[in-house]
């Protein structure tokens, strides 16, 4: 594809999806790239919000929401907290060595190289415009499906957070011999 | 009155092929290993792990969506519970690691290795 031929069929939503698209890719990497970790939690945070700005344009306006709210507002929040109390002021000597560095880029390029060879030829389908249903990002058909087929793996689910729960305050409870931050 | 029109395919799939979805969580995924293999902080290695967690979510609605398949995005739904009691205790392991240590440098935790 040419790229004047790629400016003439961009319609709004696709230029909005290009858009949003390079800036996940480029908070993301800043997540990794910043020196500083409350930078780097807030560029996440950033990318947090472009991927739900994805899942609008896929017409998946629940997770959208949900992603803002555990996402962005409480597993973010729980870093920021840690970080702040951590008090890491002296966090800036990266001290692995450019072998690493090069042979971890070396692994990511490779593995990118594979992946994407593999989707050249995959076959993914394109959408069938006479089944379609828009709906089913909604809140509707979703409390469908997970209130109905998924109950247990929902109920599961709160066991799971309990067990979190009580195992995050027995790691984070101080012990007598222990010593104060 | 005429019961509401059900809206019709958004724009967005109609006119970009799912094959890009895929390219952009590859992409977050393969930053998120990239930022676990080269940095040294925890807390670091921790958020990049939640990176590769949100590309294959954004994998999983995507395909939902193409299919018109709701079960894909309950999926979703559990991973971010999922990702949410990780993170409490991940939180607090890294926290009683600094506690005893003093930094969350992962080179000092070597003796993982044996």
């Amino acid at each position: 594809m040419d790229f004047s031929g790629f400016l003439n069929n961009l319609t709004p939503a696709t230029g909005f999806f290009y858009f949003l698209s390079f800036l996940t890719i480029l908070t993301g990497l800043m997540v990794v790239l910043s020196k500083n970790p409350i930078h780097s939690v807030l560029y996440l945070i950033a990318t947090f919000f472009c991927l739900s700005g994805h899942y609008v344009l896929l017409n998946a306006q629940f997770l959208a929401a949900v992603n803002i709210i555990v996402y962005a507002g409480a597993i973010m929040v729980l870093f920021l907290f840690v970080i702040m109390f951590l008090n890491l002021k002296q966090e800036d000597e990266e001290s692995k060595t450019n072998l690493t560095k090069i042979a971890a880029m070396v692994t990511g390029g490779t593995l990118f190289l594979i992946f994407v060879a593999v989707f050249r030829k995959t076959q993914f389908g394109a959408f069938n415009a006479y089944s379609f249903d828009s709906q089913v990002g909604m809140v509707e058909s979703l409390g469908e499906v997970l209130y109905k087929d998924y109950l247990l793996p929902f109920e599961l689910a709160s066991i799971l957070f309990l067990v979190a729960m009580i195992g995050a305050v027995m790691l984070g409870r101080r012990e007598a011999g222990d010593r104060h931050f | 009155m005429f019961p509401l029109a059900t809206p019709s395919i958004p724009d967005v799939v109609q006119s970009i092929p799912l094959q890009n979805y895929v390219l952009l969580a590859t992409t977050l995924f393969i930053i998120g290993i990239v930022g676990v293999l080269t940095r040294r902080n925890a807390l670091i290695i921790f958020m990049s792990i939640e990176l590769m967690l949100n590309a294959v979510n954004l994998l999983l609605i995507a395909f939902s969506t193409y299919k018109s398949d709701p079960v894909g995005q309950v999926f979703v739904f559990f991973i971010m519970a999922v990702a949410a009691a990780e993170v409490a205790v991940g939180l607090a392991i890294i926290v009683m690691i600094y506690r005893n240590t003093r930094t969350i440098d992962i080179g000092f935790l070597n003796k993982l290795k044996w």
